[in-house]
């Protein structure tokens, strides 16, 4: 037993040096040194974060931003033949997706709050938006109570149905909640009549009604469920050198002219598929959270004075 | 209970020669080959982890997972219980869906397995027709059409009644599940009706039997009794079958262990609790159907087998 | 009622469903298969293994399998492997398992649950006579499994490893949940993206009869060809 111990211990303190040696490189840039590849996990459907254009293939706002946080891990790992794979995910495996290192980087319209970063991390915001719902105007719904005791979808594991939810039984609305598996998937329950309203961000919601057969047939409502929230890109949490790479090629990115180009190119030009033009120019508070990024998860931190 | 000690035996002998695993178990081999690794601590295998796979450790060294079992008496988000209460709420939707759908699937079923053993041509093509039907196409698909397609090609008003209604994605999953199952339970009907022996049948036209009165009377009694076993497995299918309703928004058990997951981030205290609930659920029916067969059982007849 | 139908957004998306969707159905269900088999036929040597604790293993797998719905095995199968892979090379994180990779492993040990049930029921279904007439014989016990007894549960179990290939084949759409891209993913990517629900889902399930229905016309066929009559 003393022996087999002893033997032990040796492969231990073998291990150990070994493991010491590569000390520069841990986590997940570790990970890409060693396998070569980076996974980015995309949508489906979150317009113009990421979604898939006409020929499936995964583009977007959040897309772009993703492929120049790559070129950095490329400089800083010295190896410009990192692969890039794409892994699909949504809302509801986005975040496990994430622990168990299945994506390293998930690229879409995750919205950044305290209860996620105890799981995940986030790089600085790209975006700010509320949770409002859409509805077709022939349904004249207006106001959050107008709701009541109406079937309302939402996508499963987002901020937004657990808006809803807390809304629902704060206010007594009864509210039948359904949950769908992507953003495309709810508004068709909306556009096909089996829900009265939509609960999401509003620009996605924008950007799925302009999208729609025919946009003018539905209206976002003015009552928001919250305060512009910020999204941000997910990555693992507790891997500090992953981050302050990310971190600062996003700042970077933000802080150039090429931030602003790469937001206008999604957010006030023709985007892929349909040529549509969702026309939201940089608000204040949009502009702030470029000019000063932050990966804070508080809505109020984005304020513009 | 003879048979099955027979077959037992049979079993024993075979394999003694066919494959030499037992020696894999030998505790001396095992030792031996895993002995240097067991000085070096917890970290490594078998002792490496084992608290992950027990559900005890807080995951840390080994692997990046924290478990939580408290969670289970946490609130959820809606106010209205705890994740326990939205699990057994999911548990009473699939028991209360695999009844309804059963209900269909049995008295569906029923018909068209005995359509397939009439004499009449006509009867069974139409039988044959309708199991080629459900069967030849996957359960979600036929959940997909009940839920978005049939609403769609029915007339106007009737179609938007439908869709507005409070329970829709039940129906839809209920007539779904029903009619996939149905297609299955017709197989099974038809064949135990064909395994009775063709004198029955015979026996029924001789002493002055209607066609309906040989069913009623001679066949349908022995060939229920005879597919009783197999009819049981295609209940516990049903069971499991309910599980892609989730995907129509039907908040049957494994809808709530993943909206579980999504909002207290316990991925496998979710899933492995939704999976316990279902091995104990399986284990019940099984039980009672047993109970059940042995109640119906005729003395005489089927007996031992 | 089918006067709106827009017949031309299946057209277009043609290349798209079966490139790249059907091929990824096809890839899973072959690839499924055939190390479900592999996987299967060594459960079902344990469980008629004369050890205690390889058969006790098998009959809980078996019956662990078969009771959970394949939804949920998907869910925790996409979220437990990489831990898994962890546990096993030691690594200091989790193993990343892609989403098609760990598809593969899910269907794989899910179907070789029930194809090591189809197996063990085809070696039982040789009667105990024959076998002993092979010893009568003189044959000893290879020859008896290689003359007698497999031969014939190979015949009985060949059309219903098939059927549950069709079953598994069918199966495979349930990656949708995963947003995957198989023949129903693709469908209902399309759909959702053209609106378009009514043409491309019954698009789908017409694909899923025509190729459903053929093999297992053939399998019927099969069936009655190699059928040891008694």
């Amino acid at each position: 037993m003393k022996r087999i111990f002893l033997l032990g211990t040796m492969i231990a303190a073998a291990v150990c040096t070994t493991q010491a040696g590569a000390q520069e490189l841990t986590g997940t840039l570790k990970k890409i040194k060693d396998t070569g590849a980076i996974t980015i996990g995309f949508r489906d459907s979150s317009v113009p974060f990421s979604y898939l254009d006409d020929n499936q293939k995964p583009v977007g706002f959040a897309m772009d931003i993703c492929y120049k946080i790559v070129d950095a891990v490329k400089k800083e790992l010295k190896n410009d033949k990192i692969e890039v794979k794409l892994n699909p995910v949504t809302s509801a495996t986005r975040i496990p997706l994430i622990a168990n290192g299945t994506v390293d980087l998930e690229c879409g319209s995750t919205t950044n709050n305290a209860d996620r970063q105890k799981q995940v991390a986030f790089t600085n915001t790209h975006f700010l938006t509320a949770s409002r719902f859409v509805s077709k105007k022939a349904a004249k719904l207006d106001k959050i109570d107008d709701l009541k005791g109406k079937s309302v979808v939402s996508t499963s594991g987002t901020t937004n149905i657990k808006q809803l939810t807390e809304a629902n039984a704060a206010r007594n609305l009864g509210i039948n909640v359904i949950p769908a598996k992507d953003h495309a998937e709810a508004f068709l329950m909306v556009e096909t009549d089996r829900a009265v309203a939509f609960v999401m961000d509003d620009i996605l919601l924008a950007s799925l009604a302009a999208g729609a057969r025919d946009p003018s047939a539905y209206v976002i409502s003015k009552d928001a469920f919250s305060k512009a929230e910020p999204y941000g890109i997910m990555l693992r949490k507790e891997d500090a050198p992953f981050k302050k790479v990310v971190d600062a090629a996003t700042a970077e990115l933000y802080k150039s002219p090429e931030g602003a180009k790469i937001y206008d190119k999604w957010f006030t030009q023709k985007i892929p598929p349909k040529g549509l033009n969702l026309n939201v120019p940089m608000g204040a508070e949009q502009k702030k959270a470029f000019t000063s990024p932050s990966d804070s998860p508080d809505p109020d931190a984005y304020a513009a004075n | 209970m003879r048979v099955a000690r027979v077959r037992r035996v049979r079993g024993r002998q075979r394999v003694k020669h066919w494959l030499p695993l037992t020696r894999l178990e030998r505790p001396s081999v095992v030792r031996s080959t895993l002995s240097p690794q067991a000085g070096r601590g917890k970290k490594q295998w078998p002792g490496h982890c084992m608290g992950f796979w027990l559900g005890t450790a807080r995951g840390g060294e080994c692997v990046n997972y924290n478990w939580n079992w408290g969670i289970f008496w946490d609130q959820t988000p809606d106010a209205t219980g705890t994740y326990f209460g939205s699990l057994m709420s999911g548990l009473q939707v699939t028991i209360l869906l695999a009844l309804c759908a059963w209900f269909i699937a049995f008295v569906m079923g029923s018909l068209i397995g005995i359509m397939r053993t009439l004499p009449a041509r006509w009867a069974v093509f139409v039988g044959n027709a309708y199991i080629e039907m459900f069967r030849n196409i996957p359960l979600l698909v036929q959940l997909f059409i009940w839920f978005f397609v049939v609403p769609e090609l029915l007339p106007g008003d009737l179609g938007i009644w439908i869709k507005q209604l409070r329970n829709g994605p039940f129906i839809a999953a209920m007539l779904g599940l029903g009619f996939y199952m149905s297609s299955r339970v017709a197989a099974q009907i038809t064949a135990g009706i064909n395994a009775l022996p063709k004198g029955q049948r015979m026996a029924g036209t001789a002493i002055g039997l209607t066609t309906w009165q040989t069913y009623r009377y001679i066949l349908l009694p022995l060939a229920y009794r005879i597919i009783f076993p197999p009819l049981t497995s295609e209940f516990l299918n049903t069971i499991k079958n309910t599980a892609p309703a989730l995907t129509i928004g039907v908040l049957e058990l494994t809808a709530r262990a993943r909206s579980m997951q999504e909002f207290s981030f316990q991925v496998f205290e979710a899933f492995s609790a939704a999976a316990a609930i279902y091995l104990v659920l399986s284990a019940v029916v099984t039980i009672g159907m047993r109970i059940l067969e042995k109640r119906l059982a005729i003395p005489g007849f089927n007996e031992g087998k | 009622m089918f006067s709106n139908f827009d017949y031309d957004v299946i057209w277009r998306s043609l290349p798209y469903l079966f490139q790249q969707g059907m091929a990824f159905t096809l890839t899973l269900t072959a690839i499924a298969t055939v190390f479900g088999l592999i996987l299967g036929t060594l459960i079902a040597m344990m469980r008629l293994s004369s050890s205690a604790v390889l058969s006790g293993f098998a009959v809980s797998y078996v019956n662990l399998m078969r009771s959970l719905p394949l939804v949920l095995v998907i869910f925790l199968f996409y979220f437990l492997m990489p831990y898994v892979g962890q546990w096993i090379i030691r690594s200091d994180q989790p193993v990343q398992v892609g989403a098609y990779a760990s598809t593969i492993v899910t269907f794989t040990l899910f179907e070789a649950a029930y194809f090591s049930e189809i197996m063990r029921a085809g070696i039982q279904s040789v009667p105990r006579g024959q076998v002993m007439a092979g010893y009568a014989i003189g044959l000893n016990y290879r020859e008896v499994m290689r003359h007698v007894v497999l031969p014939q549960a190979f015949r009985n179990m060949l059309p219903v490893i098939f059927t549950q290939t069709i079953v598994l084949f069918q199966d495979t759409s349930l990656v949708y949940v995963l947003s995957i891209t198989d023949f129903l993913g693709a469908a209902s990517k399309v759909a959702q993206r053209d609106g378009r629900l009514t043409e491309m889902y019954l698009f789908a399930a017409l694909v899923y009869f025509l190729i459903c229905f053929t093999a297992s016309f053939f399998v019927k066929r099969l069936q009655k060809r190699i059928s040891i009559i008694r």
